[in-house]
Formats: structure tokens, sequence, C-alpha cells
């Protein structure tokens, strides 16, 4: 069961009933649960998207995309159904926030699915979870099944004569790829998880060919909070066109690993040194992969910066999903590099040449350089693949592949000389196959 | 309702793939969940589950092992009893998941997809489960264990060999919630 921290600089909107007990519905509704989605019914689309765009609020599955403007690209008029999608696939590396908050606010959730349905005129939500977090998908499945017994859900929902509203869980069974967008949707329709091309975007063409919000999960939990304190009260507690806060998992060689609800804007080195309490040991810093293994790593001079998505980027890399992970001074990039673009070729579906290429040949070179018997020119290789991936392919798996290599080589290559120098510390525990998975009958 | 009258599946699993027919726009939406309900039940997705599928979803079994080799925690052969899956993805690994990963071979005596010879236990290593902050962290079948080091390992393993694991009996004892702490 993860433990449940907490910090003083901390401001809670998102997570103020985690360890509350809230995946009672008495209990949630006692902490002003449900009230936000009455009020939405109640005002109507236009009120819940002006507040929504006041907000400020930016997508918290890593890209960043105004939510408010997202809901707002949905055709008011449509022939097909709409639908409204929660992300809860989460899988990037370095990120469990949404773990945390399946675990303690489902309703919340459930709620911010229906304020969505309210504002793009959806009847039918789904919420996704990875199949690895089968016993989240319970307490998810329980809170909707409470959410029904209540007339919360179904038809006629509070009492309101012709507004309906519909939630399925769903689970996945194991693939990165799929917590793409579009990719999500064609494992929700019953598929392999390959992207879709881009466009039509989801909003006009998405979830069994009707317009589709699509949300993570912790952004469409933030929807109810919104609502009841007001869009602008709300980005106020953000940073200049980051509006709000966000939930950062705290990850790798800190003294107090936990995820802490920080306000937008707050600063990476007292995220890594004041929150995350230091690093263990009295051990020196040597870098941060500050959004998820996606986003390009900052180097221990690199941590005064402010973590939203506009400074990140200033920075040269990503605030991503918001798992910040902390490398002491012993940590081999090498070694990091590999696991990472390991991890990378893995989950690449195959789907398109670059992605699949790339990270086959990346993983290639850097298990033959990890193991030692690297040259200079690997070196140069390495980058060239990676840039060469960039923007090429359907999906942004390609990219979050090459992004943060290219970081390692480009902020580290000292050390990846040094490496071929005779400095090298190869973990013989990593046995990462240098041509692609050993072939295991009925394995995948 | 029940389109499968000679049903593989014990009456609980088939009266939840009968619901789970019905549910979608689309009925084929059902497809990777059944898949992965059908694996809890039988262990594996044998060729008996791929074909009652199909014909439950009006697919051909071509479609439905399309998908399944897509899905990585979805396997053809038996694994073991318990499922140990060892993330060494960067949060993990940083904290001593490989460490994890090689002890778990010398314990158990296997590799990454081996199990054990008396059906007990089967070993994987896997990409990041999601529970970054409280690493490393190994999840059996689908159970969670965080924060962990070898000896604490030990005594998880111990639970389970002694059948006192929480998924001795699949949905009897799962996910209490906070205030069960």
């Amino acid at each position: 069961m993860p433990q449940l921290v907490s910090h003083p600089d901390e401001v809670k909107v998102v997570s103020r009933r985690f360890g509350l007990g809230a995946t009672d519905i008495d209990k949630y509704i006692e902490l002003d649960g449900y009230k936000a989605t009455q009020l939405a019914i109640e005002k109507g689309a236009e009120w819940i998207l002006t507040e929504m765009k006041a907000s400020g609020l930016r997508g918290r599955g890593g890209a960043g995309f105004p939510t408010g403007m997202k809901w707002s690209f949905v055709p008011k008029v449509s022939e097909k159904p709409k639908y409204i999608l929660v992300n809860g696939d989460e899988s990037e590396p370095g990120t469990c926030k949404d773990h945390v908050l399946f675990l303690h606010d489902p309703h919340a959730v459930i709620e911010g699915t229906m304020i969505a349905g309210v504002a793009i005129g959806a009847k039918m939500g789904f919420i996704y979870l990875r199949g690895e977090y089968r016993y989240l998908l319970e307490i998810v499945e329980k809170a909707v099944a409470d959410a029904y017994e209540r007339g919360f859900l179904g038809k006629n929902i509070f009492g309101h004569q012709g507004v309906d509203f519909d939630i399925i869980t769903q689970t996945g069974a194991g693939a990165y790829e799929v917590g793409e967008e579009s990719a999500l949707m064609e494992s929700l329709e019953g598929k392999r998880g390959i992207p879709r091309i881009k466009p039509p975007f989801p909003a006009v063409v998405g979830l069994y060919g009707g317009p589709t919000v699509i949300n993570n999960a912790e952004t469409i939990a933030n929807a109810p909070h919104i609502l009841l304190m007001g869009g602008e009260a709300y980005a106020k507690l953000g940073s200049e066109r980051n509006g709000g806060t966000r939930l950062f998992g705290i990850s790798g060689h800190v003294n107090r690993p936990g995820v802490y609800e920080l306000p937008m804007g707050y600063s990476m080195r007292k995220a890594i040194y004041e929150v995350g309490g230091g690093i263990p040991n009295g051990k020196a810093l040597k870098a941060v992969v500050p959004g998820g293994s996606s986003c390009p790593v900052l180097k221990a001079d690199e941590i005064d910066v402010g973590l939203d998505f506009d400074q990140m980027a200033k920075a040269g890399t990503m605030l991503g999903s918001g798992g910040i992970v902390v490398l002491d001074e012993t940590v081999s990039i090498v070694e990091f590099a590999l696991r990472t673009i390991a991890f990378y070729q893995h989950e690449s579906c195959g789907w398109c040449i670059p992605c699949r290429e790339g990270t086959d040949w990346l993983r290639k070179t850097l298990t033959r350089f990890h193991a030692g018997a690297g040259n200079k020119k690997d070196i140069d290789n390495i980058q060239y693949l990676a840039e060469n991936m960039l923007g090429r392919t359907f999906c942004p798996l390609g990219d979050a592949a090459a992004m943060p290599t290219i970081g390692f080589i480009t902020k580290f290559r000292a050390e990846f000389e040094e490496y071929l120098e005779g400095k090298r510390v190869e973990n013989p525990l990593i046995q990462i196959q240098p041509y692609g998975e050993p072939v295991l009958e009925g394995a995948h | 309702m029940a389109a499968v009258t000679n049903t593989i599946f014990s009456s609980a699993t088939a009266a939840r793939f009968d619901k789970l027919e019905t549910i979608y726009p689309l009925k084929r939406s059902a497809l990777v969940p059944m898949l992965l309900y059908a694996q809890d039940e039988v262990g594996y997705v044998s060729d008996e589950v791929v074909a009652e599928i199909a014909v439950r979803l009006d697919l051909l079994e071509l479609e439905v092992r399309s998908v399944l080799s897509y899905y990585s925690m979805l396997r053809t052969k038996p694994a073991g009893k318990y499922n140990v899956q060892v993330c060494t993805n960067i949060s993990c690994m940083l904290r001593g998941g490989y460490e994890l990963l090689d002890h778990c071979k010398q314990k158990l005596g296997i590799g990454h997809k081996g199990v054990t010879p008396d059906g007990l236990f089967s070993l994987e290593e896997v990409e990041c489960i999601g529970a970054c902050c409280w690493a490393p962290a190994v999840q059996v079948n689908y159970d969670f264990h965080d924060d962990l080091t070898p000896a604490k390992l030990d005594a998880v393993l111990a639970d389970y060999a002694a059948g006192r694991g929480h998924n001795v009996a699949l949905g009897s004892d799962h996910a209490p919630g906070p205030e069960a702490e």
C-alpha cells in the first residue's frame, strides 16, 4: 500500500481528500462531493467551459494542452454519440500519481467525467485503467456502482429529467503505447493499441467514430474542484498561463519519495531538497529526469527552474507527467540511458519504421557500448539516430525515446567518452540482450 | 442471454462475460478485459479460451490472437501460481530493482519468464508498474509489494509459499482501503 506523504509547501486541491476515506460515497459527499456535478447540470455547458478556460488547467498527462479549449473543440451537434474517455493507463516510468488518485479519491474522477460530459453533451464516459492496476480498478468499480445506486449515474441523474450519464470502467492488459490517446481508443475498441493518424482529431472523430474528449485522470479530477472554487481562484494557485496545482511524484535518490501536490511553477530545487528531503547518505545530485522518462535530463546545475510547462520548455526539457526522478552522483548515465531506451524499444508498437527501427538500433548500440565494446563513432551515431526519429513518427513514442537520448548524449558526452577510455562501471546485473528479446515459447 | 451455453468458464466468469457483451456500444470492446479475466481463471489464454471468446464476440480466432499477441500481460502458456513481477525500470533500478531481480533468480532458481518445477512461482522482469515513489516494487499477480529489500521480499515470498498471500483466492482479500491500515 503506497505511503501517503505530506509537506507544508503542498497546496492540496485534487489531493485534499486523500487519506480521509473518500472512497466511501457518504464520506465523499460529506467532503463536498457531487456538489460540482449538480452545479454543472444546473448552470450548463457554457458556464462550465468559461470556468475551465479561466482556470488555466492544462493536461496533466504530459502534453499540457489547455483542457477548457480541448472541451470546446467538440462540435455542438453530432450525428454520432459523443464520449468522454479518461486515461488512467499511467505507464510513463517515474509516474505513479494517478495510482494514488484512484486509490484515495475515485469519486472525483467519476465527477470530473460527468462534468466533461455535461460540457460537451456526452452521455457516456469510459474510465480506462492499466491492467496492472487491478486493485484500483476494483476501487473505481465500487465507486461507480455506489454512484449508480444513489441515482448519480444512469437515467435522470440527480432527479433531472432527461439528463442521463453512464460510466463504463475498462482494464488494459499491459502496453505503454496505449497511453497515447489514439492507441487508447483502439484498445478500448478491442484492437491492438496502434496509433491513428491525425487529423481527424478525437474531438471530431474519436471513439467509435464519435467526437471524444480524452483527458488524463488527474486532469479530469480537477474539474469538480475548479467548478466549486471558481476558475480564476484555481488559476491563481499556479504560475502564469499554468493554472493550479499538480501531483508530482518524486522518486529515485531522495529521502522522502512520494506523491506531493505542489503549485505550478514551484521550484525544482525546493521540490528535490525540501519536499523530497534531499539526497540520501550525503551524496551529491548528478541529474534529474524532470517529468517521466521521456523528458530530457537536467544536470545538477540546471535545477533552478520552475515546475510549469513553459519554464520547463524554456529550460530545454518538459514538465511531462510530473514524475521527478532524482539521480545521485553514483549513477552511470550510460547505464541509465540504456535502461531508458530498453524500455522504449520494448514498448514500441512497431507500426511506424522510425520508431520501430530507431529504438531497436539505439538499444543495440547502447547495449554494446555498455558491455564495453563501443567506439567513439557510436556516440555520434546514437545522437544521429535519435535526431532522425524526432517528429517522424505517428505518435509521440518515437519522440519520447529520442528526446531523453539526445539529452543524455549532449549533456553527458564526456561521461560516454570516459566510458570508452576504461572508466566504465558495468553493472553485471543488467543483462539486456543485444538483439531484442530472447525468443521464448508463450512469451510476447 | 448467454450466447455460449457450453462455456469453459465458471458460472461467475460466464455471467461476467454475458454482461460485458452487452455494455459497450460495440461488443468487441469487451475483448481485452475478457482475455485478462479468462487468464485470471484459467491461468493463461488457452486455445479453448480464444475459441470461446471469438464466438462470444463474433470475431475470428485470428482477430482474437492478433490482439492477444499485443498485450504484455497476456500469455499463452501457464505461469506459476504466483507470478512474481520485478520492476527494473528507472525509479526501481535506482533503488535496487536489479538486485531484487537477481535475488529472485537465485532464490527461485529460475530466470525471466521461468516457472519453478512445482509450479508455485514464476518470475518476470517487467517494465514500470506505476509504483515509482515506493520503489523498488514487485507485483505478485495483482498485488503490489512496495519499498522492498531482498530480506523483505523473502518474507513476502514465504507468505505466498505458505498460502498467506493476498491473491490466494482472487478477489477475496483485495484492496483494503486506506482506513484499514
